[in-house]
């Protein structure tokens, strides 16, 4: 549908800066955002109202078998947008969750959108906690917000955010509810107007805190400017062999370059 | 330079080992454990719900209910066969509608025009007759069905209904030592095998995966539903009283289908068991929460994705066949045209097995789309039987307004109830369409289990047919 026929969102006092859907046009983007999100959270119904393509969307889980990208622009910057495989974690290792995890850590995007389901907040947040251990530019989605209100659930999206640090932006994205405040933190973090200040988990300091701390510093050392250092100490004492295999090859480096090509440009 | 830093690496490395020793298994648990504590914690502080619980939760009532036991398969059944019985009874209407504006007058206005435009007659008799009329068929046959099919059965998926199926299915899949998951591709298969094979992607392990695609094909895919409920209709409707008939003919569809999931069982087990050796790995199926249907968009998407897509589909495959029909027919080789030879030469198989020699050229013609069958069939019972006054000449694919007409012409064709079933049967258990031949081989990138796939159910289909054949004989 090309036409969307929203009373606020059409007003141009409302939004001075419209949404362009580029469908699948994604040359010369400024800002890579990845879409990330459980099963069954409504995420690729927010690829479609963001992107205007049609990616077939059905109540069940997995039907996102490939990665999914396309473009959108808004107020005069080109988003290339990609559509993760919804997953329930980033630990353990399904062919999914790995596409997921070395999406948002070596594909670096500018930020990674979470889509989670209001209804079931409490289990979505565990991904949502998995992602902002890895990138600390991140915006929470909290999709199917009609879905809650018609279960009775209320959801203090200001806590929310205060407690993780990112922007929090309920929507309903079936209805096209929210998505132009979604687009707007987009922008906010992309362009570095909204510093997240991201939740990092507590727990597992208490009897690690030291090696943690030691790894970090030589991880540190050894790749100056790594935006992630605690993360990757902490996947190199779980004995994660893909980040053993990338910080031995020097891959993990690489994910310092575009920092400075942000610096210098 | 190089080399330092290797070593620096290695030394990370090692003492990232080292650690790990002092500090045991337990880290991932304890990681995945902080985890779950925080975002309870979080979750706790910012979620609150409406104090009363209800007394009475819906969702969970009615996942009692279609999930259940007891309650599951036959509420599945049912729900099937109430879509069917709708699409029945309701594409009656329209598509005598249709078929009468696109057959009765366009066809006679477009042979007027050419008629005087003096182009000869065979280019006449292909594009008009040919061309022309296989694509009216199939438009007025399958669009009405499929606009009513389509959008129940995408309401069904937008409310939450198919992994609910899914569910119900997957204990069965596993014992037959195939994935759970496959009971989605084969409910994606329902709407288009070519889907499913792709959508069997959703399964990791390569063993599952090739049997969920070679068995993906017993899964009645949209352009065999129109043959099924078409025959159906006139065979199994007309054993019973009118009153009745509605009812009969999707209660015989949905047995079909039903023998479809069994084949599907069956075969999964014969090659979990020979060729395609191993155990059923797990996984967790997530039951997503019900949701209302977005009717009005549904709508939208089924039309546009579904109904016209295969629509466009099978007018595009539906054009060619109608020229090889017309010119089978009307191209003659001692005496008799090129369909009549091979309907006499393939008869004594065919009636052995049931079936006669006009549905097994019907078949190699609709290789390219299964939804041709209906009108490739008709046409070449006019031309083999010589009937008089039905019909618009040789190889000339026509209309007939309601299934009575249909009746009639198969009826003298020789056609018996058995054939009917039979063909209900062989529609069901044949060879994919090309595109999904060519899918099935783009997926598994084998020459082989794409063969497999092609000829097991042809072979089954024969099997089938002759000893339904034979019982019939021994008992009506």
């Amino acid at each position: 549908m090309t036409t969307e026929n929203l009373n606020c969102a059409n007003c141009p006092v409302h939004n001075a800066a419209n949404l362009i859907k580029l469908g699948v046009d994604m040359t010369n983007y400024d800002y890579v955002i990845a879409l990330a999100g459980n099963p069954n959270t409504g995420k690729s119904t927010v690829f479609n109202s963001l992107t205007g393509l049609k990616q077939h969307t059905g109540n069940w889980p997995g039907k996102t078998v490939a990665r999914a990208e396309g473009g959108y622009s808004f107020s005069d910057k080109r988003y290339k947008i990609v559509d993760l495989p919804g997953t329930y974690s980033l630990l353990s290792t399904s062919t999914d969750e790995e596409i997921a995890r070395d999406f948002i850590l070596f594909g670096q995007p500018d930020v990674t959108v979470v889509v989670v389901d209001a209804t079931r907040l409490e289990r979505n947040l565990n991904l949502v906690l998995q992602v902002l251990e890895i990138t600390d530019r991140a915006v929470l989605c909290l999709n199917l917000i009609d879905e809650a209100a018609r279960h009775k659930i209320t959801i203090d999206e200001r806590l929310l955010s205060k407690n993780l640090g990112i922007p929090v932006v309920p929507t309903a994205a079936r209805q096209n509810v929210g998505i132009q405040e979604l687009l707007k933190s987009i922008q906010e973090v992309a362009s570095g107007s909204f510093i997240c200040k991201p939740h990092r988990i507590s727990g597992e300091i208490k009897n690690v805190s030291h090696a943690v701390e030691e790894l970090n510093k030589k991880i540190m050392e050894e790749f100056p400017g790594l935006p992630n250092t605690r993360w990757i100490a902490l996947r190199l004492l779980e004995g994660d062999q893909k980040i053993i295999d990338a910080v031995r090859s020097g891959e993990i480096g690489s994910l310092i370059n575009r920092e400075f090509q942000t610096v210098e440009s | 330079m190089t080399e330092i830093n290797k070593n620096k690496r290695e030394l990370i490395l090692a003492s990232a080992n080292k650690y790990r020793w002092d500090i045991g298994e337990n880290l991932h648990d304890s990681i995945i454990e902080s985890i779950y504590k925080d975002a309870e914690e979080i979750s706790s502080k910012v979620v609150s719900r409406d104090g009363s619980k209800p007394k009475f939760d819906v969702d969970a009532f009615v996942d009692k209910l279609v999930t259940s036991r007891w309650t599951g398969f036959p509420l599945m059944f049912v729900i099937l066969a109430v879509v069917f019985w709708l699409t029945i009874t309701g594409a009656n209407y329209p598509s005598a509608m249709i078929a009468s504006f696109l057959i009765d007058t366009a066809h006679p206005w477009l042979k007027q025009i050419v008629a005087g435009a003096g182009i000869p007659w065979w280019l006449d008799g292909v594009l008009i007759d040919g061309a022309y009329l296989a694509m009216a068929w199939v438009i007025s046959v399958m669009l009405p069905p499929m606009a009513i099919f389509f959008p129940m059965f995408t309401l069904l998926e937008d409310f939450g209904y198919l992994p609910r199926v899914a569910f119900n299915m997957d204990s069965l899949y596993r014992k037959v030592g195939a994935h759970g998951k496959q009971a989605l591709t084969m409910s994606m298969g329902f709407g288009c095998n070519a889907a499913g094979v792709i959508a069997a992607r959703i399964i990791d392990s390569p063993r599952e995966r090739l049997i969920a695609i070679i068995t993906n094909n017993f899964s009645l895919c949209n352009g065999r539903w129109p043959t099924q409920i078409l025959i159906a209709t006139i065979f199994i409707g007309g054993l019973v009283s009118p009153v009745f008939a509605g009812a009969a003919s999707a209660a015989a569809v949905v047995l079909i289908a039903i023998l479809g999931i069994v084949f599907s069982l069956i075969v999964s087990w014969g090659l979990s068991k020979t060729v395609l050796k191993g155990e059923a790995s797990t996984f967790s199926l997530e039951l997503p929460p019900y949701r209302p249907p977005r009717i009005l968009q549904t709508l939208y998407t089924s039309l546009i994705d579904r109904t016209i897509f295969v629509l466009w589909r099978a007018v595009v495959f539906a054009v060619p066949a109608g020229v090889v029909i017309w010119l089978v027919a009307n191209i003659h080789i001692g005496g008799l045209s090129i369909a009549e030879a091979f309907i006499n030469w393939a008869d004594p198989f065919a009636l052995f097995i049931g079936l006669n020699g006009v549905i097994i050229l019907a078949y190699v013609i609709a290789i390219p789309a299964n939804e041709i069958i209906i009108p490739t069939v008709l046409m070449l019972t006019v031309l083999s039987s010589k009937l008089s006054g039905v019909g618009g000449g040789t190889g000339v694919m026509f209309e007939l307004d309601n299934a009575a007409d249909v009746a009639s012409v198969l009826q003298a064709g020789g056609w018996t109830v058995l054939t009917g079933i039979n063909l209900m049967l062989f529609s069901l258990l044949h060879n994919p369409c090309s595109t999904t031949i060519f899918t099935i081989y783009k997926e598994t990138k084998n020459v082989k289990w794409t063969v497999v796939s092609t000829l097991l159910p042809v072979l089954l289909g024969i099997m089938v047919c002759f000893f339904v054949t034979q019982l019939w004989r021994i008992f009506a």
